[in-house]
């Protein structure tokens, strides 16, 4: 299985670009094998929909809506399925490091297994982690701000397929060509055109770049949506600090991705317009491109873990029957961390050589975000202590968050300091760290959100027994899986091998890949608990207000009526719920009609010839990429000429609804 | 929802736009000029010149042409403002910094092909 791989000749023909018949891995059986599983399990489901029925309503009521519920919930569901992916190619690293060792090659030649992992950083990071932080901005924030949709409802849309476009980009290139073979951050000049001939890098730069439009956009919109559409009377000071934590991460979005999207512009010129910005020849300097990503890079990571604070701030207080411990200094933490995080960037590279001036600036500057974040933390536990704590599922989540991310944060602090990190650059006690901050933070907190809030977006609870399964295995298995990282780094093991000389590591490396198992059976727990649930709804059903919480998510009814709120309400002071339910406020039974946004099929239509423009533009299929994009501009600009955008809900369908929700 | 808080945008009298236009209009010329009939000076002065007067070209076309105010929006607009140009001004001096540095502490050309010149005797005399 481990031949040597050999890449199809570089042709061009007019109408095909360089795409060939060659490009068609039908000799590697792991991309048949998975072929195979995808298209029965797409055959499938469109035989499903096909004989429910639920293509119409499928398109009608999920597609084209810019329901923000709808659309967050469709930001989970891409989240969950690209995990699936991203775990896959996990699973399939973790079992050739445990192989290769000592002479043995393993199962995966260095060709597949380097695509392996620049998949697995670019899916994890982009399309799972970003889409689970929209998912739940999303949905949460407009709720929490008393809207009955977001700023832009058509482009919010528009964000979530452009974002779907670019993951099905990345996911062709398993079965069409090759993905790229560089690392997650594409450093040239191995990602040049000299060192990465064919599409695999294109697939990366389309797919990041057709993604990052979404992301942009929808940076946009939640800020203005914030900004502009709070109810009245709810200050900045009285937003739920899960609207502040979504507030500053996408100011963040929207100074750092712009940094992004220039820098793989850069690098496209480079590939296909031969430009030297970062080639090791005529002026090109590689070492600027590492600078450039990096700004990028890291407030990317600020931008993954800040809703994450967010999501926790809101469980710990619900939680603890308690307001949040330090509202004020919450919010000036998240400010902090939000500057502090454009100052940092240098630590990614302390190795490349700035000397000891620059080196000394950037590792205390990151030692010093330690401070904010040691902030929350410890008003996290002042907000438990005393507190009336329910150890429930998501406050279970809660707590191995508090515990794995602190480790993980101390860890960040250790490769803050240079020397050390002259040590530990690259090897696997830096790949440790960050999956400790990113699953240990990130990914815990998501599944502590998706529990707290599946009952608000579907009305009913989530199986507690399964997801007391899924948190200790999840939990159990990451320290399994990446502590011996920890220790392998410490030993010098570099990260990204496809086999060692040293059999001394392997015992190592076999304990990691049991962890990777047994987070793999805790996956399998979680979505055998939406299995359940969903099958137990009646026995799971439970009211608007599961948790006795406190923010006005839970003052409308579970699910949301499309128009959210009955009413226009307005707000005193934090917590507004909480008041509500003190003051035994009941919404006015006066219904008015309540103009609403209408769907559009434009924003999936474009993203739909972006899709195509990525793909002609990797493949370089000139006519198509120049067709698609006219396309995409035609769509776009007829897009503005269509003025009937919204309609009203009459009074009586509100009543009607209301009352539906009362029996509930 | 809210109220509805678009209230007349001021869209700036035309006097303001021909001053706008002026501004931007000489601020174009003087580095032209500056270029064209190469001027005798410094060349790091000539780009400092020109950096500094393309800066100012960016406040005209934020004050006259996007009308920032400090009270528009509600000061949203001029927080936005101040925020984007702390963000520009970390990235810029902090990459020239970091670049700057790291071509300080680079091995010169001329020492490197001395090396890589010894490296090469040094293995035909081990082949």
């Amino acid at each position: 299985m481990a031949s040597e791989h050999i890449q199809p000749a570089e042709t061009f023909s007019p109408i095909f670009g360089r795409l060939t018949l060659d490009w068609i891995p039908i000799h590697e059986p792991i991309l048949i094998g998975t072929f195979a599983g995808v298209a029965l399990g797409g055959l499938l489901v469109f035989a499903l929909m096909t004989y429910f029925r639920l293509w119409v309503p499928f398109w009608k009521n999920w597609v084209t809506t810019v329901d923000h519920k709808k659309i967050g919930i469709m930001y989970m569901v891409l989240a969950f399925i690209m995990m699936v992916r991203g775990f896959a190619d996990a699973l399939m690293m973790r079992g050739q490091q445990a192989m290769a060792a000592g002479g043995s090659e393993g199962w995966l030649p260095p060709h597949h297994y380097d695509q392996v992992f620049t998949a697995h950083g670019v899916i994890m990071i982009f399309f799972v982690a970003m889409a689970f932080i929209t998912g739940f901005m999303n949905y949460v924030m407009p709720l929490q701000i008393g809207a009955r949709d977001v700023a832009f409802p058509f482009l919010n849309n528009f964000s979530l397929w452009m974002t779907v476009a670019g993951a099905l980009l990345v996911n062709i290139s398993l079965f069409v060509g090759e993905f790229a073979r560089v690392g997650w951050l594409a450093f040239p000049p191995l990602s040049g055109a000299n060192y990465s001939t064919g599409p695999g890098m294109d697939y990366y730069l389309w797919a990041l770049q057709i993604a990052g439009v979404g992301t942009t956009l929808s940076g946009i919109n939640m800020i203005a949506t914030i900004v502009k559409m709070r109810a009245p009377g709810m200050k900045l000071m009285d937003m739920p600090i899960f609207t502040w934590t979504a507030l500053i991460t996408n100011v963040l979005i929207v100074a750092a991705f712009p940094v992004l999207t220039a820098t793989l512009a850069l690098l496209t010129l480079d590939r296909y317009m031969d430009f030297r910005f970062f080639t090791n020849d005529f002026g090109g300097n590689a070492m600027m491109y590492v600078n450039l990503i990096w700004i990028w890079g890291h407030p990317e990571v600020y931008i993954l873990i800040i809703p994450c604070f967010g999501i926790i701030s809101e469980i710990v207080s619900t939680f603890s029957r308690k307001p949040i411990f330090g509202y004020r200094t919450m919010v000036w933490a998240t400010g902090c961390i939000m500057v502090l995080s454009f100052i940092v960037w240098l630590h990614h590279f302390f190795t490349m050589g700035s000397g000891a001036n620059v080196n000394t600036f950037f590792g205390i500057t990151t030692m010093i975000i330690a401070v904010p974040t040691g902030v929350k933390i410890f008003n996290w536990l002042f907000t438990m202590y005393k507190g009336r704590v329910r150890l429930e599922v998501p406050m279970l989540w809660t707590i191995g968050f508090l515990v794995t991310f602190t480790i993980g944060g101390m860890t960040g602090v250790m490769l803050a300091i240079p020397p050390v990190d002259f040590q530990l650059h690259n090897t696997l006690f830096l790949i440790a760290h960050f999956h400790n901050v990113i699953i240990g933070g990130v990914v815990f907190a998501v599944f502590a959100g998706v529990t707290y809030w599946w009952p608000k977006a579907f009305g009913f609870k989530l199986d507690e027994v399964w997801g007391k399964r899924a948190f200790w295995l999840w939990f159990v298995g990451f320290y399994v899986a990446f502590m011996p990282l920890y220790a392998l780094g410490l030993m010098g093991v570099t990260r990204r091998m496809n086999s060692y000389p040293d059999a001394a590591w392997q015992p190592y490396f076999i304990v990691a890949a049991i962890g990777a198992v047994l987070i793999l059976a805790g996956i399998l727990c979680n979505f055998m608990n939406f299995y359940v649930s969903i099958r137990d709804r009646k026995r799971l059903a439970c009211g608007n207000d599961p948790w006795d919480a406190r923010t006005l998510e839970w003052a409308t009814q579970s699910p949301p009526a499309p128009y959210n709120f009955p009413e226009d309400i307005s707000v005193v002071g934090r917590e507004a719920f909480w008041q509500m339910k003190k003051e035994n406020y009941q919404f006015s039974t006066d219904y008015q009609p309540i103009h609403m946004p209408k769907g559009t099929a434009s924003g999936v239509v474009i993203s739909a010839f972006a899709l195509i423009f990525g793909f002609a533009m990797v493949w370089y299929i000139w006519w198509l990429a120049i067709a698609s994009f006219v396309a995409m501009l035609a769509i776009g600009i007829a897009h503005t000429f269509n003025y009937n955008r919204d309609y009203y809900i009459p009074a009586d369908e509100v009543r009607q609804t209301e009352a539906k929700g009362a029996l509930a | 929802m809210s109220a509805d808080t678009h209230h007349a945008h001021d869209h700036g009298t035309m006097g303001q736009l021909m001053i706008g236009f002026a501004l931007a209009a000489i601020l174009t010329i003087i580095p032209f000029y500056l270029v064209m009939a190469e001027v005798d000076m410094a060349r790091s002065t000539l780009v400092g010149i020109i950096m500094g007067l393309g800066a100012v070209q960016i406040l005209v076309h934020l004050v006259y042409f996007l009308h920032l105010k400090r009270s528009s929006e509600e000061g949203w607009n001029f927080f936005a403002a101040i925020f984007a140009v702390i963000i520009l001004v970390i990235v810029l001096a902090g990459s020239l910094w970091v670049m700057h540095n790291m071509n300080e502490n680079m091995m010169p050309m001329h020492e490197m092909d001395q090396q890589i010149e010894q490296m090469k005797s040094l293995q035909s005399q081990q082949g």
